[in-house]
Parts: C-alpha cells; structure tokens; sequence
C-alpha cells in the first residue's frame, strides 16, 4: 500500500559495490596466495600478487571518496554511535522479536562495520609493510605477516557472516541493491528508523 | 507522535562513539603484533610447526598457527621432473660445460645442512634439513673461464632466474639441494632439483633448477627485475 522507503543513496550504494568487488577480488587470490595447493596450481605468482596488492591499497579509496555524499557521513555516524538501546539489544535474547526498537541499523551491524573497518585498515598497514620489503627490519615483516595472516583469516570469517545474513533477508538486500526497502520490512527490522523517515 | 521519532534520531546519532573505539582498539593490537609478533610466533612454531609438516590433510595449513612453508611459483603450471627426465646443465663461460641427471648429481659428494629458510616477506622456518651437492664443487668441476664473475640459475619452469656473483656462489652454505627433511625435495618445493643458499632468502634459492649458466655480468634475475635486492642477505 505505502511506498517503499529510501534506504541507501546511489552514492553509498555505489561505494558498497566498489568495495564488495575489491573485496572478492582480495579474497580470491588471497586464497591462491595463501594456499599451497592453489598456488602451485595457478602459479602466476608476481600477477596475482599485483592483483591482491593494488585491489587491497584501492579498497579504501571508494569509502573515502563516499565521504563526498552528506547521506554517506551521516551513515557512517550512525554506524559509529552506540545506545543504550543497542547495548540492551546485544544483550538480550529476543533481540529480533522488535521488542527494542532498533534504528537504522542494530548493534550487529554496527559491531560488523567497526571490526571490518579495523582489519581492513591492519590489513592495509600489514600489507604495505610487507610489500614494501624496505621499510622495516626482518622481524617487524615477520610479526607483518602474522598479523596480516590472522587478521584476513578474521575478516574472511566477517565477510562470510556479512554474506549469509544477507542472503536470508532479501528485502535487506534489496535495499543495497535498488536503495529501497517496503515499509512492513523497515517496521519490523528497523522501527526506529522507519518512524524517522515516514513519520506518518 | 512527533516526540518518539526525533528523539530516537537523535540518540542514534549521538550515541557513544564505539565504533572508532573499536577501530583504533584493532589498530593498536595490530601495531603490538607487528612488533612482538615475530617473538610470539617463534614459541608458537617450535609447537606446532614438526605437527604442520606432517599433516597429510593440508588443513592444518589453512590455520596461521606457526612458521610454515608457503609454496611460490611464478609461473604458470610447472611440469613435474623425476630420474628419468630431469637433467641440469652447467654452461656460459666455463671451459668443460656438462649436463647431469639425477643419478649423477646423487654420485658426487653430498653434503648436509640444518638451517632456517626465510622469505623476504617475512616467514620463515626453522631448522629445515638439507642434503646436496655444494655449488662449489660443481663450479670447480666446470672450471670457470677468467671472464666469468657471476651466475644465472634457470629454472624448468620456462621463466624464473635468479643470480649471484661468482663469490656468493662459492659460499660454502650454497648448495644444489636434492633432499629437505630427509626425503628427495618434492614438487611443490622446487624438486627433484633446487638451489639453497642458507645466508640468504629465499628468493635466492632457484626451484626447479634446470641450468646454471655462468655469465661476464651480474644479470639481475626474476625479483630482482621487480625490486628485491640484487644480493638478497638475511637481515639487510
């Protein structure tokens, strides 16, 4: 009955995108690089590390390009604060019964926007250590490595859990898809936000 | 009505700033493992590493748990190489070039070593055993002319090189390695035939090892086209 809702502008939709094809790109030859079978198997050694390497320093240029777009910052604030409502909200069990009225995203998302943000930027530092082999002695490269190991391990465990909880809702991925999500969605996953954009 | 909303907006926006709380918490952690790591790691290979190289699954390996090899090859699929094909020719600027298999490279005197392996990046191994052929030898039995001062290795994989100068060669530590941890040097790790040059990393130490060709100049190989150091040291 009631139109869809605006939820992400063409600008954040653009840099979710940029991100998620840079992001893959990483992953993929993260893999043929990391493991031993699959490395062997594709070789091509200095050409998947320039793919992984250039993917990797450009994945942060569309998040800081968003910044440009006023939707983009104010998402980005909203992902960086949090309420007592989303303390209450990741404490409790019924979290998804809409007891708490969640904003424009829940305590999940945000924790999820934070912890991949973080390894993204120790990923990035880990890694320009590691390509730029001059820069810091040999032990410092090797406490790089582990890092940088570790923490692609983690955020490949993110990124997955990011995939699977959209996948199940679709209508949350049509919102980053088409920048539109139905009313009766946004009431029951964010009631918060949904009274702040259609107040009627 | 109205009250609900805008309240809820603005507890949303001015929440308690968690989020760069946690960024900066993660940049700091990663900071403090990229400069003890290396210490930590150390412990944690001694452990686990012998259960690693033993793992018949390979799963362990998707677990960054200790210091394991990782396999580099910078071509495209490598051909395998036994007894029965495998050959490295010694050749360029000697007087008695020669062509050896495998067979004839097992007669010539063997020699063992028990050292780290380090990559440039920054993972190692520890303690990793080798049997071979010194280089040295080899260059002696080639005799090499007034005019060479440097090597080209070349490996079977059609398009990595590597090089020393005649005196890195000469090192005692530089070996044409056929065993590693006791059995012939498999596939994977640059068999049946290989360099390793324990002083430096591993770059340096040619997989695959088709031809050692001695040359007038130092022709910068492989990595060092693309940046690594011409000498490759451990530490420099």
């Amino acid at each position: 009955m009631s139109d869809p809702l605006p939820r992400f502008t063409a600008a954040e939709r653009a840099v979710h995108w940029a991100v998620a094809v840079l992001m893959t790109v990483c992953i993929a030859t993260a893999a043929i690089l990391y493991n031993g079978s699959l490395a062997v198997l594709v070789g091509h050694r200095h050409v998947v590390e320039q793919v992984h390497v250039w993917c990797g320093f450009a994945l942060p240029v569309p998040m800081l390009l968003g910044a440009v777009s006023a939707a983009y910052r104010t998402d980005v604030r909203r992902l960086n604060r949090f309420t007592s409502a989303d303390r209450d909200w990741l404490r409790s069990k019924d979290r998804r019964s809409g007891r708490i009225r969640v904003g424009k995203f829940n305590a999940g998302q945000k924790l999820n926007a934070a912890l991949s943000a973080g390894a993204t930027l120790v990923l990035l530092g880990t890694g320009t250590l590691m390509w730029f082999t001059g820069l810091v002695r040999l032990s410092w490269r090797t406490g790089a490595t582990l890092m940088h190991d570790w923490t692609a391990l983690a955020l490949g465990l993110l990124v997955l859990g990011h995939l699977a909880y959209a996948l199940r809702d679709t209508e949350a991925l049509r919102g980053m898809w088409s920048g539109r999500v139905s009313v009766h969605w946004a009431n029951r996953e964010h009631a918060a936000w949904a009274d702040e954009v259609d107040p009627g | 009505m109205p009250e609900r909303p805008e309240r809820t907006e603005q507890s949303e926006l001015d929440g308690t700033p968690v989020g760069r709380r946690v960024v900066l918490g993660l940049l700091g952690l990663g900071a403090i493992g990229v400069v003890t790591g290396s210490a930590v790691q150390h412990g944690l290979s001694r452990a686990l590493a012998p259960l690693q190289m033993r793992d018949p699954t390979g799963l362990s390996q998707l677990v960054p748990i200790g210091n394991t090899f990782r396999y580099y090859s910078v071509a495209g699929g490598v051909d395998h190489q036994d007894a029965t094909s495998y050959s490295l020719k010694v050749s360029g600027l000697v007087h008695t070039p020669s062509t050896y298999t495998l067979a004839d490279l097992q007669a010539l005197p063997q020699i063992a070593m028990t050292r780290d392996f380090h990559c440039v990046t920054g993972w190692y191994v520890d303690d990793v055993a080798w049997t071979g052929v010194r280089l040295s030898h080899l260059l002696d039995l080639a005799s090499p002319t007034l005019e060479a001062a440097a090597i080209r290795f070349r490996s079977f994989d059609g398009v990595y090189t590597e090089n020393m100068t005649l005196e890195q060669a000469r090192a005692d530590d530089v070996i044409v390695a056929l065993t590693m941890e006791g059995d012939p040097v498999t596939h994977n790790h640059g068999g049946p035939v290989r360099v390793y040059a324990a002083s430096m990393y591993g770059y340096k130490s040619t997989k695959w090892l088709s031809e050692i060709e001695l040359t007038a100049n130092n022709i910068p190989g492989y990595w060092e086209d693309r940046g690594y150091p011409l000498d490759g040291f451990i530490g420099e």
